[in-house]
This record gives C-alpha cells, structure tokens and sequence, in this order.
C-alpha cells in the first residue's frame, strides 16, 4: 500500500536527480523524500477521517460521563478517553480545573492528562506507517497502564493534598455536588458540521506538525545514512543498562510531539536501537515538557509537581528496562 | 459597547481569536472592549474546558477552538 511512496522517491532522488542509491546521500535523500511524502498524505487523509467521527467527542461530555461513577472502572475510562479525545494541551489547565470542579478525583483526571498527550491519532498512524501493528499495539497499551497506573498511584498518596488552595476547594464544592456542570455538551451536529470541524482539523494539525516531520525525519534520514552500521548498537544497547535511564533524561526537557519524536525513533530503532530505550525515549519527550510543568504550577504545589516528574521518570525507565529485557526473550 | 473576554492560558489559537475579534471589528467600524482572560480561576469559573473561549458580555457565546468570521461578524451585529 505504500509502495507508491517508495517509488515516487525512487523517481525523484534516482532517475529526476541521478543520485545514486550506492551514495550515503542519494540513501539519505530517498528515505527522506519516501517518509516525508507517506507521512503528510497520511496525515491529511486520516486526521480528516478521524476527526470526521469523533466531532461529537469532547472533554465536557468526558467529564459529565466521568462524574460520580464508580472509581476502578473509571481509571480504565478516563485513560481511554485521553487517548481518542481532541484538546488542545494548552486546555490541560482549564481541563483540569473542570474536571476537578466536577468532583472527580486527582488520580482520574490524570490518568486523562497523562494518556492524552501520549496516544493520539497522529502517533498512531505514523506508528502503524513506521514500525508496524504489533509495535503500535504495544505503544498503546503501555501508553495507557501508564495513565491508569500513574493515576491510581497519585490517588492512593492522596495528591490532592497538594493542590493549590482554590483548586483543592473547587474538588470539595464539586464532591458535595455544587459544582456547575453548563451544559453545551448535548448539541446534536449536522454532518456539515462534521465536515467544517474534521476540515479545520486536519489543516490546523498539519499546520502545527508539518515542520516537525521534516525535523524528525531529516534527523532520522541523516542517521540512517550517515552513522555507521552498528555504531548504535554497539553503544547504545541492550547490554548498557544506563542507556534508558539517560534516555529518558535527556528526553523529558527536549518536548516535541509525537510527529517530530516518532520519525526519529524509527531511524534509531532500525539502525539497532533497542526498543524499550527508543519507546522510553520517545514517551519521555512526548509526555512532558518544562513549558507544561510551569503551567501545572498554576494548580498544583512544587511537592506534587516533583512527584508527577518522578512518577515519569521513574515510569518510563521501567517500561525501558521491561521492553529491552523482552527483547532478550524474543 | 459590546464587551468581548477571550479566555484562554496564552497559545497561539488564543491570540488569534483575539486578533480576529478585533480585526472584524475594525473592518465593520464597531468599536468592542476586548479583554484576554488567562487566570485559571477566572476560565473556571465561566466553566469553561476547551480553551480558546469567547465571552460577550458575560456569556459564554463560543468554545472549543477559533471561532469562524462569521460567527465573530454575527457576534457584532446583534
């Protein structure tokens, strides 16, 4: 199916260019012009696709869904929902005030936030592109344990402890019921609608990605052709435990979204990269950024704030640590 | 004169609703108040989520994303 993407790059850098395939460049170019054409049509297409069935979806109705309901079934829930729910991540203040006003507990809300910015269209369709079902599978299950986990985690500490004032009192309206729940969640949509907000959707997202993909995938074409065979391996493998963990240090203050990361992560998986450090990699640079820690201050005390950065750390070295050892399984 | 709050914590679609707003009121020659809202507690208590919202004098008219030309000229008119 994505053949023709091969082939057109093969027209371009081979026949249009007369680059040779034997050249490091012509293979870098080639891999650049194929991942960079298969991506952006993709993207276009399926966002629109996507969007298109899930305009109803919002985080008001995720919210009025969540409100008092059971609390084990709601982890599963709320991590689910942060996966296939549209905000905006400058939304995860309001996001969390709202759902916190509602009265649902800390450790819900941020199973939602935590899985949010982890599993969403656009990764998954470059992961099913790049690296294939079975790995996309696995990116979305661990993707959301470490929402529910994460979740489950704060609550059992008692996070809410470590709310700023105004939000901690907003939780305590919201659990005896007084919280407000407007209600512009209920409006049917014509199919117009649909099509002006799938629209806007996947021009906005490719608006917004459009130069992270060729970051990513310049960065991923110039190791694939340009790093010695081996070399990563040899260095950065399995074998070097302390691999992960540095990985994921160096991945938390570097944010990119997943379109940049993911691009970047299969050059390095192909070039001998073991997976779980290219998956703790990936998440830690996805998940959080300085930028959004800063925020959270706005709603949480510094002692939750560093807990929430030690949770994923500490998260996503083990799901390193796990997938590397699986790979001595295998 | 028509009062617009555009809440939102400061992204890019929040500045270009504002800028829109203001932008359509100047092509229709109508002068607005317009203020950017981006104090937690103040979004929460308009029960706001889904950031960038508009408010026209004091209710919430749009949320959930840039609003349309349209909408923003309709806005003006009433």
């Amino acid at each position: 199916m994505f053949q023709i993407f091969t082939d057109f790059a093969s027209w371009l850098i081979y026949d249009l260019m007369g680059l040779s395939a034997e050249t490091k460049l012509g293979d870098a170019l080639h891999f650049f012009v194929e991942d960079v054409s298969k991506i952006f049509v993709l993207l276009v297409v399926m966002i629109y696709l996507i969007a298109l069935m899930r305009a109803s979806m919002n985080v008001e109705k995720v919210r009025d869904f969540l409100a008092g309901r059971n609390r084990s079934i709601s982890y599963l829930l709320a991590s689910g929902f942060g996966a296939i729910t549209p905000f905006c991540s400058c939304s995860s203040i309001p996001v969390f005030l709202g759902f916190t006003s509602a009265g649902i507990p800390v450790g819900i809300t941020m199973a939602f936030l935590l899985t949010s910015p982890l599993i969403n269209e656009v990764a998954v369709l470059l992961l099913l592109s790049l690296l294939g079902w079975k790995f996309t599978l696995m990116y979305i299950v661990v993707g959301m344990l470490v929402g529910i986990l994460g979740g489950l985690f704060l609550d059992s500490i008692r996070a809410e402890r470590w709310l700023q004032s105004f939000a901690a009192k907003a939780l305590e309206n919201g659990r005896n019921g007084q919280g407000d729940s407007v209600d512009m969640a209920n409006q049917t949509i014509t199919f117009k609608e649909r099509h002006n907000f799938a629209k806007s959707e996947a021009l906005e997202i490719f608006g917004r990605v459009w130069k992270w993909v060729i970051i990513g995938v310049g960065l991923g074409a110039a190791l694939h052709g340009f790093v010695p065979d081996g070399w990563i391996e040899q260095h950065l493998g399995a074998g070097q435990w302390w691999s992960v963990p540095a990985a994921v240090l160096v991945g938390i203050p570097l944010y990119s979204n997943a379109t940049g990361v993911i691009p970047v992560m299969e050059s390095l998986i192909t070039n001998g990269l073991p997976i779980g450090t290219a998956l703790a990699f990936c998440m830690s640079t996805v998940a959080a950024s300085f930028p959004e820690f800063i925020l959270l201050k706005q709603v949480m005390q510094w002692r939750l704030l560093a807990i929430l950065f030690a949770l994923l750390l500490v998260s996503f070295t083990l799901i390193g640590w796990i997938f590397n050892s699986l790979l001595f399984l295998l | 004169m028509k009062s617009f709050k555009v809440l939102g914590t400061g992204c890019a679609k929040c500045k270009s609703t504002v800028q829109l707003i203001k932008d359509s009121a100047s092509e229709l020659g109508i002068e607005v108040d317009i203020e950017k809202i981006e104090d937690p507690i103040q979004i929460m208590n308009y029960g706001v989520m889904s950031t960038p919202a508009v408010v026209l004098n004091d209710t919430v008219v749009h949320k959930r994303g840039i609003p349309s030309k349209e909408q923003v000229q309709n806005w003006l008119q009433k």
